[in-house]
């Protein structure tokens, strides 16, 4: 296997598939919030409250599930509107509250269904994109495993990026770049050396800021660089953080 | 006798017949609407290249698209263009390819504009262009649409046409959303007025961004609007699906859409619609 394909395995590996472990090992406290207040309540985003070395965080997680039927209820990680309107739901208590978000991604994409289309799919993602971008409070996002397209970017207009050393960012899935350029989704292997979705060169675009090895999870140092970051950008007054967040998209 | 002169005259003609005096009639002279599919004489189409059966406005260049609009132009930041920042292989040859058929740098062209006698940022995207796909260098000039119109204190008309993201610029094209989207932000805090006109195709991250972040949203008879692409749904769901499933009359029957308006009346509506958002406000002196 190549970089490439060893990056998108350990992002797709089961182990990642069940967010609400990692948010166990990262928060105390979880408090879940469920639905989006107007229609349902979207299995493939996890959202509530909870705290990070004893001070209180909005938390924002894409689920994917450990066996088939949660997969099935989530879409194996991909949010529909009602999904995405809960995660706005949750920002915005965040931004009245005050809290910092940290936001958990691990979707190949917004689903693509019909229901979804239908309800406007494209339209709040959107809405998501231009509300994240102002909000007052600090944010950071944690790329899991897989991160594609707008359904990706929606949950990741952060001050912060960080990536895990084997996670994965692009504007689409291997898969569904390889069907629109060749008509093709077996090719997603070809695809994905194309694509540049590994970390190491993501990193060199400065499109993300920093890379986690594996271990921290486990080892307990994620938490702490988790508290020392969130702690830092809440010390930058707001005008100066959003100007930074503008400044990092604006360079593209 | 009789019977017999009748079916020489009416008879068919042989294949090999038919194919050689087809192949006499110019290309383009018959055309078929790719929406209704009705057949019509190219003339039909008219001035502003519209189905005579349907209404569909047809696909046309950007600059061709501008003189449909108005004749008062200038624009700006023309020179832009792609580096390529992927190093996707082959990647050039196609930018030259899609630069000599648009007369564009790359898949957008902006600039100030007057319509009737209202000053406005216009941007007008180009479906020939990658199939007006979103990359760094429309992109970028779609910021500064919105930037100069912040500065210069306009309002902004974007006609979209896009497949979506470039998927030869990789990150950089999503990065686009977030960069666009936040100038969009900006200007709207300035108190502007942006207005978008979906044309034929909007699709995928320009629908999942600033075409959808408009006050106001037009948008071309029978134009298709939509965020995945039907054949992705279709495969995902196992099902086939309407074939106007996501036309700009459906999104319009769900709310996203405020109003379709023919081609030919475009100016005009965006004329009424601006002399209201440009009116002296209420208490304002001069």
């Amino acid at each position: 296997m190549t970089d490439t394909q060893t990056v998108i395995a350990g992002a797709r590996s089961d182990c990642k598939a069940n967010v609400y472990a990692m948010i166990d090992q990262l928060f105390t406290g979880f408090f879940e919030l469920h639905g989006d207040q107007i229609t349902s309540d979207d299995p493939a985003i996890v959202a509530g409250l909870a705290k990070l070395a004893d001070q209180p965080i909005a938390v924002i997680a894409t689920q994917k599930g450990n066996n088939l039927e949660d997969r099935l209820a989530t879409h194996f990680g991909s949010p529909e509107p009602a999904g995405y309107r809960k995660a706005l739901r949750v920002m915005r208590l965040a931004e009245k509250l005050n809290f910092p978000i940290i936001t958990l991604v691990n979707t190949p994409g917004a689903y693509p269904g019909a229901d979804a289309e239908a309800a406007g799919q494209g339209q709040m993602i959107a809405k998501n994109i231009s509300e994240m971008l102002q909000l007052k409070v600090p944010i950071l996002t944690l790329i899991v495993g897989e991160a594609g397209s707008g359904g990706a970017l929606a949950l990741a207009c952060s001050d912060q990026i960080w990536m895990f050393e084997n996670s994965m960012y692009s504007v689409l899935s291997p898969e569904g770049f390889a069907s629109i350029m060749w008509k093709d989704a077996h090719l997603a292997d070809k695809a994905a050396e194309l694509m540049r979705l590994t970390p190491d060169w993501l990193l060199k675009q400065h499109a993300i800021h920093r890379i986690i090895p594996e271990k921290m999870l486990t080892d307990g140092s994620l938490k702490t660089a988790l508290t020392s970051a969130i702690g830092e950008l809440c010390q930058q007054d707001n005008a100066t953080r959003l100007a930074k967040r503008a400044a990092f998209f604006r360079k593209f | 006798m009789l019977f017999g002169e009748h079916v020489k005259r009416f008879s068919s003609r042989s294949v090999p017949k038919l194919k050689h005096d087809q192949a006499k009639v110019p290309s383009g002279i018959w055309q078929e609407c790719p929406h209704c599919h009705a057949g019509f004489y190219f003339k039909k189409a008219g001035q502003y290249r519209v189905c005579p059966e349907c209404g569909y406005g047809f696909r046309v260049t950007a600059r061709r698209r501008l003189k449909m609009l108005t004749k008062h132009f200038e624009e700006w930041d023309s020179d832009l263009e792609t580096r390529n920042p992927t190093e996707f292989p082959d990647y050039q040859r196609k930018i030259k390819k899609a630069q000599s058929a648009t007369h564009l740098k790359d898949g957008v062209l902006t600039g100030k504009a007057l319509i009737d006698d209202y000053p406005v940022a216009l941007g007008i995207m180009d479906p020939l262009f990658i199939m007006g796909s979103l990359g760094t260098a429309n992109g970028e000039r779609l910021t500064r649409l919105f930037e100069k119109a912040t500065e210069q204190q306009l309002p902004v008309i974007v006609l979209t046409a896009s497949g979506g993201a470039r998927m030869q610029e990789g990150i950089y094209s999503l990065m686009q959303m977030a960069k666009i989207s936040q100038a969009v932000n900006d200007h709207g805090k300035a108190g502007l007025a942006y207005i978008s006109v979906i044309m034929d195709p909007t699709t995928g991250g320009v629908t999942a961004s600033f075409a959808s972040q408009a006050d106001v949203t037009l948008a071309e008879p029978k134009a298709l609007y939509g965020f995945t692409g039907k054949r992705v749904i279709e495969q995902t769901i196992n099902k086939q699906l309407p074939n106007d499933f996501q036309s700009v009359e459906n999104g319009y029957q769900r709310g996203l859409i405020d109003e379709i308006v023919p081609r030919e009346q475009l100016a005009q509506r965006l004329s009424q619609l601006l002399s209201i958002l440009e009116a002296k406000k209420w208490g304002e002196t001069q």
